[in-house]
């Protein structure tokens, strides 16, 4: 196969970044994606150039880091994948592809399509999480969970924090992410005690960030490598609203509207 | 901070104001429209649906109150969202492809201006009567068959049914959503119900400028 890419490149996050126009000769319709952009990078280095800089670790669709946009599409044209399970029989022979990292105020680039997820962790560093240590997992029946319920939790929890949804929804909203989060934990009963108050705290976390608010475009789920569902925005939404009306630590710790702050959970 | 400064702050605060406001609005855009197709009736059936309508001052003067307030706040959260999600990528794509988002969700900000302009163009004509020819205070009937008479100006009328229509195609389907209502039961239908509610509103509304310009009137 031959293609033509024009690839981002970009030296750091203060760079500019621009275009670059590589052709690639002789790829296999059996390559991966990444494979092809190998290739790529081992012939530029070969020729004493810069490689193309981009994260990639399990290359089995799992980890959630191989992210880019291909042709204006958040991982490529296949849909429900990750870049690194995109093939290039995927694509035309003679393609030409446009390759740009995520590009979102919250993400800035680090190198080429490299960019910094770091936001997300900040979101689930605000209220991802079940304070109360657990120890090693339960004989199964002493926690009844119904079956739809966990695999609807399960659903939520494939979450990888790839960040596709936040490259193609044309606000940037992190709001699918955040979603995933919220139900995950919101939906077993571990997560209860705390469910107001992550709502409340992820939401803080995702808007001090800088990300946009959800519009409903539906982008997101069209490219999330684990198709999770917008079912678990309007949840969100839900817990969220809850929260702000009946449970409400303010940031400056007023009760909220039903006159009563739940100590328990301040620091 | 007071807990709904809070809630408002916050990007789903927003825009669950707009989701409210929006019912609100569209609640009303339903009774108006209804109102409007008496005109198909006679003189006499629009005659008597605008005494019911001042029938009552007090109710009169509070949905008007309600309305204007919906709409300022509509409006407020609407351009602050925009700005908002606008600024969220400052370095845009070069090439952008879009695989669920439609042309009525990504219009929603100038599909409401238009409403928002053509709804006080509304007002000016057939409410106060400052742009209208021909306005006579006490007669409906009179003031909108020789206000619409004239065709650029009943086409503006339906080309506002119409661009309303689009911001209630994404608007009403959106709204599920904002308000957190998804339920395996019913999620399959909002699609039917926003397209449905959509066309009626068009279909309506468009109704009455298309009659009086094909002069069945
Ligand atoms: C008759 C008048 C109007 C009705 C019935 C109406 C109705 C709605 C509804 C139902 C929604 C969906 C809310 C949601 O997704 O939760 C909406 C969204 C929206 N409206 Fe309106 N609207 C009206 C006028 C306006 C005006 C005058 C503007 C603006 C300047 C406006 C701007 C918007 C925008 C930008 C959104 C999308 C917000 C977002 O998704 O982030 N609308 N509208
Ligand atoms: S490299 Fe791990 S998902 Fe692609």
């Amino acid at each position: 196969m031959r293609l033509t890419l024009y690839i981002w490149r970009q030296k750091s996050t203060t760079d500019k970044g621009r275009f670059v126009k590589y052709e690639v000769e002789n790829a296999s319709p059996e390559m991966s994606f990444l494979e092809m952009l190998d290739m790529l990078n081992r012939q530029l280095i070969e020729r004493g150039g810069e490689p193309v800089a981009f994260e990639h670790d399990c290359r089995e669709g799992i980890c959630g880091c191989c992210g880019m946009v291909i042709n204006g599409i958040a991982n490529g044209p296949a849909g429900g994948t990750t870049v690194c399970q995109l093939y290039m029989r995927h694509f035309k022979d003679g393609a030409v592809l446009y390759i740009e990292p995520w590009r979102s105020r919250a993400f800035p680039v680090i190198k080429d399509l490299v960019v910094d997820r770091s936001a997300l962790d900040r979101i689930m560093q605000a209220g991802g999480f079940i304070s109360v240590r657990t120890g090693s997992a339960p004989e199964a029946h002493t926690i009844l969970v119904s079956k739809e319920t966990a695999e609807l939790a399960m659903d939520a929890a494939e979450c990888t924090g790839c960040g596709a949804c936040v490259a193609a929804c044309p606000n940037g909203a992190a709001m699918l992410f955040v979603a995933a989060k919220i139900s995950h934990l919101g939906l077993l009963p571990q997560g209860q005690p705390e469910r107001d108050r992550r709502a409340q705290a992820m939401v803080r976390q995702m808007d001090r960030e800088g990300f946009g608010g959800c519009s409903n475009h539906r982008e997101c789920e069209a490219v999330c490598p684990k198709r999770i569902s917008i079912r678990f925005i309007a949840r969100a939404n839900r817990d969220f609203l809850r929260a702000s009306l009946f449970y409400s630590k303010s940031a400056s710790g007023k009760a909220g509207a039903t006159g009563k702050t739940k100590r328990c959970f301040e620091k | 901070m007071h807990w709904i400064a809070e809630f408002y702050r916050s990007t789903p605060g927003k825009k669950f104001v707009m989701a409210v406001t929006g019912v609100v609005l569209f609640a009303y855009v339903l009774l108006h429209m209804v109102g409007n197709l008496q005109i198909h009736l006679g003189p006499e059936e629009l005659r008597g649906y605008v005494r019911l309508r001042y029938a009552a001052p007090g109710l009169l003067w509070t949905v008007r109150f309600v309305l204007l307030v919906a709409a300022t706040l509509h409006v407020i959260a609407a351009v602050q969202l925009t700005v908002r999600n606008r600024g969220s990528r400052p370095v845009r794509y070069a090439v952008r492809r879009y695989r669920e988002a439609d042309y009525a969700s990504r219009t929603m900000i100038f599909t409401g201006v238009a409403i928002a302009a053509f709804g006080v163009y509304h007002l000016l004509h057939m409410t106060f009567g400052s742009v209208h020819p021909e306005f006579i205070r006490s007669d409906v009937y009179h003031n909108v068959t020789s206000g619409l008479h004239v065709p650029p100006v009943s086409l503006l009328y339906v080309a506002a049914s119409a661009v309303l229509g689009l911001h209630l195609y994404h608007g009403l389907w959106s709204v599920f959503q904002t308000l957190g209502l998804s339920s395996p039961i019913y999620d399959s239908w909002r699609r039917a119900f926003a397209t449905v509610f959509s066309l009626v509103v068009t279909l309506g509304f468009g109704s009455v400028p298309l009659a009086v310009l094909l002069r069945t009137l």
